[in-house]
Parts: structure tokens; C-alpha cells; sequence
């Protein structure tokens, strides 16, 4: 996991909190391939649900980014939603709440 | 030898060949008729197609498509091995048969679904569904739906369907991931089904596993440190709970993924199974139900497979320990090997005489077949994101 932490800390001196919300396209690929494969073992790969709920545009239309990216990061106790935040930052689970609730991108093949 | 060559060889043009077409493929298969035996899929998860193997020449010999979202794609097969039912994660169950390569029939079933089983008698085809939480039962022949059993608990809501497997005598068992029971479904009159209900199994049932002799039933518990057994072979079967408390109270790590129960797990007289929230296999004696131990792991464990001999257990792992596989002995109860097939291991499923193992790694985009006796690569498959691999020796084995 020693690869992440290098660009994400550049960025943040660089630019602020607001630039590392916006991962590089390296990281933004890998973690569609995550959030498409991994999330997507519970909440199906076109995350129209699973054993987890539905996390499509339509489905989160009345969820704010900050707590999705809440439970992304931390999880969600009395149910299987992990937190991961050994996999991720902060930053990259708000960005990744964002881009849910704007339609989650394809895989960049 | 190529393509070219290989025709000017057998003296036919490429021309000649091509005016053969599909009549010539047709009447080579007439002449020369092939057992289904050593023949398997592949799911190919991204491309919503299966990849026909031979577990024998170890190859690909086609690609079947057109089936639809095939993430978290199970397969059951007829009784002859011809015939692979795939159940999608859109609904879809699709009838493939795979010595002409067709898809003979296809039905969208429900909203999301997880998988399903066939009847001993190879006549019932049943899924089991998220949305609409239930079972549905189809004519293997025709797909036609036979009986439609919503899991509907007594407050009145629909629960998610997990760990459905065949019972002797025309009987489906499963368990419901929100209300915590496990149904037992009869469907000797398939259009007048029969429910034994078997209520407080434990809170959230994820996956469940029947033993090859069909006696045993054991749902994971993720809601609780346990397990729900049922003996299928009492008179009024009933739910007892055992290794309650392996957690031992201590703080649960993350489960990235849900373990998966179904497949061989039991081998000789100990029962290998998942730990959840711990990098731990549990072991467990079948004439007690008592743990006899448990062996620590490289990660979350997923699939906990015994070699259909029972001489060795296969484990793979959850994101972000899934590029590794380990081999536990079950006479020391140790890990004796660590494998990397590749990144992103999802399956693996052993040759009817466990000789090899075909296990896929997802995101490595391969199917590596090792030999179990001395971990040797045999053959390196290129397969597009495969997840599920299933052999025809399925057909032959109750509760898968």
C-alpha cells in the first residue's frame, strides 16, 4: 500500500485539501476497477445491489457525499459494510461518494 | 503448426473450408461423439460469457456468450453433464448446452439474484433471489416457472434468499439473509410446494454449505460469533447452533468479502470452515461439532475448499490478501504451501480425482490449473476476468 502515499502527500502540499479530492488518474482508474470489482463483490458490478444495498445514481439521489463517504471510510456497525480505510484516504472515499452519486464511471479498460 | 499450413497440410483450401462451414462442424461432431466428463466453464464475468473448458487437454474450446451479467454467476448441471444452468446476477437463467454450444432456453427471473441448484432428479431448476427476496422453481427441460416461494417472514417482509441447495426427493433447502431462518422447500408437487419453516437460525445467515452425504446443513452467521446446523437426517429437523463465541469477544477485523460456504469443506472427519472478521480457518470435528482447532491464514478467508480426496483444504483469500492462495494438510492441520496465481483469485475447482486444481485469477486475466501433489503449473489459461469455475462432475454431487 506504500504506493498511494507518495503523490497523495504531494498533492497535498502542492494544492490543498481540494486537489487531493481529485486523486490522479492512475489512482482515479484503480479505484473504479476497486469500487466496480471489490464493492462490487457485495453490491454487484454494476452496483445495482447485492447483499449490499443499490449504490446507483437513481438509489443515492437523496444521500449527502460527505456521509457516504463517511461510511465508505469508516463502515457501518450492525451490518457487513466494512470500513476501508486501510485500502483508501479520506479524500479518495469523498471522491468516490462523489462519483457515485453522479453515475459511477466504467472500468477504464 | 498455422492455420495455413495446417490446411495446405490436410490439402483443403482456406475457401474449401470456409463453403464447409458450420455442416462440415456438425458432421465431424456426428461422427465423432465426445463425453461430457472432463468438460467445464468459466465465467467470464465482464464479458457476460462462459468459456467451455477440457479438463483433461486442459484448453478452452469455446466461448458461449450473450448471458447477461454474469458477476457472482453460479452454474448447476444436468444429470448427464450436457447441460450448464447459469444463474446471473441480473436474473437471467440460462439453459447452455454444451456439446452443440447453444443457448437452448434463457428467462430474466427476477431483479438480482445469486445463484440457485437442481434437483436430485434433475427435473427442478431453482433460484435463489435478492429482489424479490425468494425461490423460484423452473421445468429443467423448458425454464417454464413451476412455483414462485417469496421469503416472507411473519412481519411481513421480504428477505434475501442465501445458501439454497438440493435435498434428496425433489426438496430445496435455504436460508434468509434478513429474517435469520432457514426454509426447507418440497416440491414433490411442483405446483403445490410444501415449507418447513426453521426459525431464530441466528442473525443474518450469509451462505450455507450441505455435506456430500446430505445430512448436514450449516449456515455462517455474520451477525453472530457461530454457526446454524441442521441434521437433515433427524425426524423434525431443527436448528442447533455451534462454535458460539469463536470470536471469542475480540474486536472483528474488516470483512471485505463475504466468505463463501458452498462446495466441499468437509474432509474425513473435520469440517473446514471460514472464521469471519479473523484470518483464521476453523476446524471442526463432524461427530461432535465441537472446535478441534483452528489455523491461522494469510487473510479473510473466502472459499475453504477440501480436495474431493480430503488430504489437503484449498484457501483463497478477500481483497487486499487475494493474490495468494494456501494449501492446509489436513493430517499436520497446517499450512504446508503458499501460492500467487495472480491478482485478484476467485475461484477454484478441483478435477473429479483431485489431481489438479483450476484456480481463477480475475484480474491477472488467466486460469491457472497446479497439480495438488507437487504444486507444479500445468497449464496457464488465457481467460477474460474469470471469476467461477465449474466442472460437470457437479452433476453428480448433491449440494452443488
Amino acid at each position: 500500500m506504500a504506493p498511494p502515499v507518495f503523490p497523495l502527500l504531494l498533492a497535498l502540499s502542492a494544492a490543498g485539501v481540494a486537489a487531493a479530492q481529485e486523486p490522479p488518474t492512475w489512482r482515479r482508474a484503480e479505484l473504479v476497477s476497486q469500487v466496480r470489482n471489490d464493492c462490487g463483490s457485495c453490491h454487484g458490478m454494476r452496483l445495482t445491489g447485492g447483499l449490499g444495498p443499490p449504490l446507483t445514481r437513481e438509489a443515492l439521489a437523496d444521500k449527502p457525499v460527505p456521509s457516504l463517504a463517511a461510511t465508505i471510510y469508516h463502515g457501518r456497525a450492525g451490518t457487513p459494510m466494512p470500513g476501508w480505510r486501510s485500502l483508501l484516504s479520506e479524500a479518495e472515499a469523498h471522491w468516490i461518494a462523489e462519483q457515485l452519486v453522479s453515475g459511477f464511471p466504467e472500468t477504464a479498460k | 503448426m498455422r492455420r495455413r499450413e495446417l490446411l495446405a497440410w490436410l490439402g483443403l483450401s482456406p475457401a474449401a473450408l470456409l463453403l464447409g462451414g458450420h455442416a462440415g462442424a456438425n458432421a465431424n461432431a456426428a461422427a465423432k461423439p465426445i463425453g461430457t466428463g472432463d468438460l467445464g466453464v468459466v465465467v467470464e464475468r465482464a464479458r457476460g460469457a462462459l468459456a467451455l473448458v477440457n479438463t483433461s487437454t486442459r484448453s478452452v474450446l469455446a466461448e458461449i456468450g450473450g448471458l447477461g451479467d454474469l458477476s457472482h454467476a453460479s452454474v448447476v448441471f444436468s444429470r448427464d453433464g450436457a447441460v450448464a444452468y447459469v444463474f446471473g446476477r441480473d436474473g437471467g437463467l440460462s439453459k447452455v448446452n454444451l456439446l452443440t454450444r447453444q443457448i437452448e432456453a434463457r428467462v430474466m427471473q427476477a431483479g438480482n439474484s445469486i445463484g440457485g441448484a437442481i434437483s436430485a432428479d434433475g427435473t427442478l431448476v431453482a433460484a435463489q433471489n435478492y429482489t424479490p427476496g425468494g425461490i423460484k422453481v423452473f421445468d429443467a427441460g423448458t425454464l417454464a416457472q413451476l412455483a414462485d416461494i417469496p421469503a416472507r417472514d411473519e412481519r411481513g417482509g421480504l428477505s434475501r434468499v442465501v445458501g439454497l441447495a438440493d435435498l434428496p426427493g425433489r426438496r430445496f433447502i435455504f436460508s434468509l439473509f434478513d429474517a435469520g431462518q432457514i426454509w426447507i422447500a418440497d416440491l414433490s408437487d411442483s405446483g403445490n410446494p410444501q415449507i418447513t419453516k426453521l426459525v431464530d437460525a441466528g442473525r443474518q445467515p450469509y451462505d450455507a454449505l450441505l455435506t456430500s452425504d446430505g445430512r448436514y446443513y450449516i449456515a455462517g452467521l455474520f451477525g453472530e460469533d457461530g454457526l446454524a446446523l441442521v441434521d437433515l437426517w433427524d425426524e423434525s429437523p431443527r436448528i442447533r447452533r455451534i462454535l458460539s463465541g469463536y470470536g471469542r469477544g475480540e474486536q472483528p477485523l474488516p470483512v471485505f468479502k463475504m466468505p463463501h460456504l458452498r462446495g466441499w469443506a468437509v474432509a474425513g472427519r473435520h469440517a473446514y470452515l471460514p472464521a469471519i472478521g479473523r484470518h483464521e480457518v476453523l476446524v471442526v470435528d463432524t461427530a461432535s461439532w465441537l472446535e478441534v482447532d483452528r489455523i491461522p491464514v494469510a487473510g479473510q478467508p473466502v472459499f475453504v475448499m477440501a480436495r474431493p480426496d480430503g488430504r489437503q483444504v484449498w484457501v483463497n483469500f478477500a481483497v487486499p490478501d487475494y493474490d495468494r492462495v494456501q494449501v492446509i494438510d489436513t493430517v499436520s492441520r497446517r499450512v504446508v504451501r503458499s501460492l500467487s496465481p495472480g491478482k485478484a483469485v476467485l475461484h477454484m475447482e478441483f478435477t473429479p480425482r483431485s489431481e489438479a486444481v483450476w484456480i481463477s485469477a480475475r484480474d491477472a486475466n488467466h486460469v491457472v490449473v497446479i497439480d495438488t501433489l507437487n504444486f507444479r503449473v500445468l497449464a496457464e489459461l488465457d481467460i477474460d476476468a474469470p471469476s467461477g469455475v465449474f466442472f460437470t462432475s457437479r452433476a453428480t454431487r448433491m449440494g452443488l
